[in-house]
């Protein structure tokens, strides 16, 4: 069954920056605590920039617009969300080339993306960073056939409350050691939005 | 939040058109980049010199871009890194054909799009190295997390690079000397107050008046701890004693900075660098040279940081060699 056509993915990229606009000051206000306060800002500006390129533009496939997606925020974002995303949508953009996106290509495409964030980031599981929301959906996806995609938003949220009893060993938070216990991840919180996206997209669709 | 601003999303931008058309005489941007290089850029026979960042940090780092130091700085928005196209159009326009040194801070965000950046350039044949700068001592040294910060000792390593990569050396010789510079620097900061980045209005933190951030970076983040505020002598006599326990000082020779983080008068940099004197000569440490002032700043955060540059005669060499850069003239 096809979960994801061209046009809901062009609305998965609007719905996420609905999101990461609404939230954009909540995203900040986590980053002030464990970084520098400027995810929100670095998140609003990057699917702003996504959906302005994806409005104006044709495509045929959802691969070009996954492409198109991760250019954009790797041109526009920044930081070290930057070139994380950038990569993620970019790896899952090349996973589902002349595919068409059903659960088990969407999986190896999350998979793909998966691999993609550690390899920049050389994060791991756990390390209180977006990897651990990435890891979740891929082992969400992995098991058998979705029929309630609300599970998917229920294991990301159940990883955010995770991270937020993490020290952060990776990026810019790890500086601060013990003190980043009780703080929800920023990147984390970010990619909750994406998936929450997703799964609102989806569920429209069928 | 208080700001002299027009339009918060705005402020980057605005900045550049200041410093462009202030200093047109020295410095271009490179039309639709944030990038501004050397006017007299790419400079035929010479190794072209990059570094950049997150705004917030002036002068870093077009304040270091001229002659006998940088030939580009990138700039990203408030303190954040810019992006990949971005350096790659900074090295393009530097590259004189002897091959392009990137000066990375170590944070994530920069290392990632510097890399990019890197690869990029390398497709197209340019010959790129990077070196990435680790000085703050606040944080652990491990290979199992990101690592320690980059912070006020970059401008040490623009300093020497830039003489070194001035005097015609290879990019080599030119990547040996700056490696050789992050081997024998050494900072750690502190802030009294926090900074606003403009596009967030709130200030990443609150301190009371009768407490102090230890180990701060250059971000407007938390340090390390937060502890009592002490006396100016009794928190110098805290940081140096973190700092010269990392590497051996022993009667050596050292240069020295004294940075404010932006809203710290001279007057106090100078009650700091009394006591770093004092202590170092207790030390047998010999000063060789100092540099008090702003260097590498987090906006409008109050406090400061201390570098200490463990120096020979090349790095002597590189630091007294003369330098057109508006924020370190020699
Ligand atoms: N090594 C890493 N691997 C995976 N994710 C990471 C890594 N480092 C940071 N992150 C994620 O990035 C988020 C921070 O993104 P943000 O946009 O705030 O960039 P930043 O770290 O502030 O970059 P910069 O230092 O350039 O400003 C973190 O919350 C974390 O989830
Ligand atoms: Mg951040």
């Amino acid at each position: 069954m096809i979960i994801l056509t061209v046009e809901q993915t062009k609305q998965w990229m609007q719905e996420i920056q609905k999101r990461m606009e609404a939230n954009k000051e909540q995203l900040t206000a986590l980053d002030q605590a464990i970084g520098d306060g400027d995810h929100g800002i670095n998140m609003a500006r990057g699917f702003n920039e996504v959906v302005n390129k994806i409005d104006d533009t044709e495509y045929d496939s959802v691969a070009d617009v996954l492409k198109s997606a991760a250019m954009t925020l790797t041109a526009k974002v920044g930081g070290a969300s930057g070139p994380l995303y950038g990569t993620a949508f970019l790896k899952m953009s090349m996973a589902l080339q002349d595919k068409e996106v059903n659960q088990q290509n969407f999986k190896e495409a999350i998979d793909a993306a998966l691999a993609g964030i550690k390899m920049r980031g050389n994060a791991e599981f756990g390390e209180k960073t977006m990897y651990d929301v990435w890891y979740q959906v891929a082992e969400f996806l992995a098991s058998e056939n979705v029929e309630d995609w609300e599970e998917m938003i229920e294991a990301c949220q159940a990883t955010i409350e995770d991270t937020r009893e993490m020290v952060a060993t990776k990026g810019r938070a790890s500086y601060l050691k013990e003190r980043t216990l009780g703080h929800v991840d920023p990147g984390s919180m970010s990619s909750f939005y994406i998936f929450e996206a997703l799964v609102a997209v989806i569920e429209v669709g069928n | 939040m208080k700001k002299v601003v027009n339009n918060v999303d705005q402020v980057v931008e605005e900045m550049l058109d200041g410093i462009v058309t202030a200093h047109s005489d020295s410095i271009k941007r490179i039309d639709n980049t944030t990038v501004l290089v050397r006017q007299d850029a790419p400079i035929k026979g010479k190794v072209g010199l990059v570094s950049g960042g997150g705004s917030g940090h002036e002068p870093a780092h077009a304040g270091y871009i001229g002659q006998g130091m940088l030939d580009a700085a990138v700039v990203g928005e408030v303190f954040t890194s810019p992006t990949p196209d971005q350096v790659y159009e900074a090295i393009k326009a530097v590259d004189s054909g002897e091959g392009v040194l990137l000066i990375i801070k170590n944070y994530t965000g920069d290392v990632m799009n510097f890399e990019m950046a890197a690869e990029l350039a390398e497709v197209e044949g340019i010959n790129v190295e990077k070196v990435i700068v680790d000085d703050d001592v606040a944080v652990e040294d491990s290979t199992f997390t990101t690592g320690r910060r980059g912070i006020a000792g970059t401008v040490f390593v623009h300093k020497v690079a830039g003489a070194i990569a001035e005097s015609g050396a290879s990019l080599t010789e030119v990547r040996a000397a700056a490696e050789k510079v992050i081997a024998n620097v050494r900072s750690m900061g502190v802030a009294l107050s926090a900074c606003t980045v403009p596009a967030a209005g709130k200030s990443s933190f609150a301190l009371d008046d009768n407490e102090m951030e230890i180990g701060i970076g250059i971000h407007g983040e938390s340090g390390i701890e937060r502890v009592p505020l002490q006396s100016a002598d009794k928190i110098v006599e805290r940081l140096l004693n973190q700092i010269t326990a990392d590497i051996d000082y022993q009667d050596s020779e050292v240069a020295v900075m004294v940075n404010g983080m932006g809203a710290t008068p001279e007057m106090e940099l100078y009650i700091v660098y009394r006591h770093v004197a004092k202590l170092l000569a207790e030390k047998g440490i010999t000063i060789y040279n100092k540099w008090v002032g702003e260097y590498m700043t987090a906006l409008e955060m109050s406090g400061f940081s201390i570098t200490l540059l463990k120096v020979d005669d090349q790095l002597k060499d590189g630091l007294n060699a003369i330098s057109q850069a508006k924020a370190f003239r020699v």
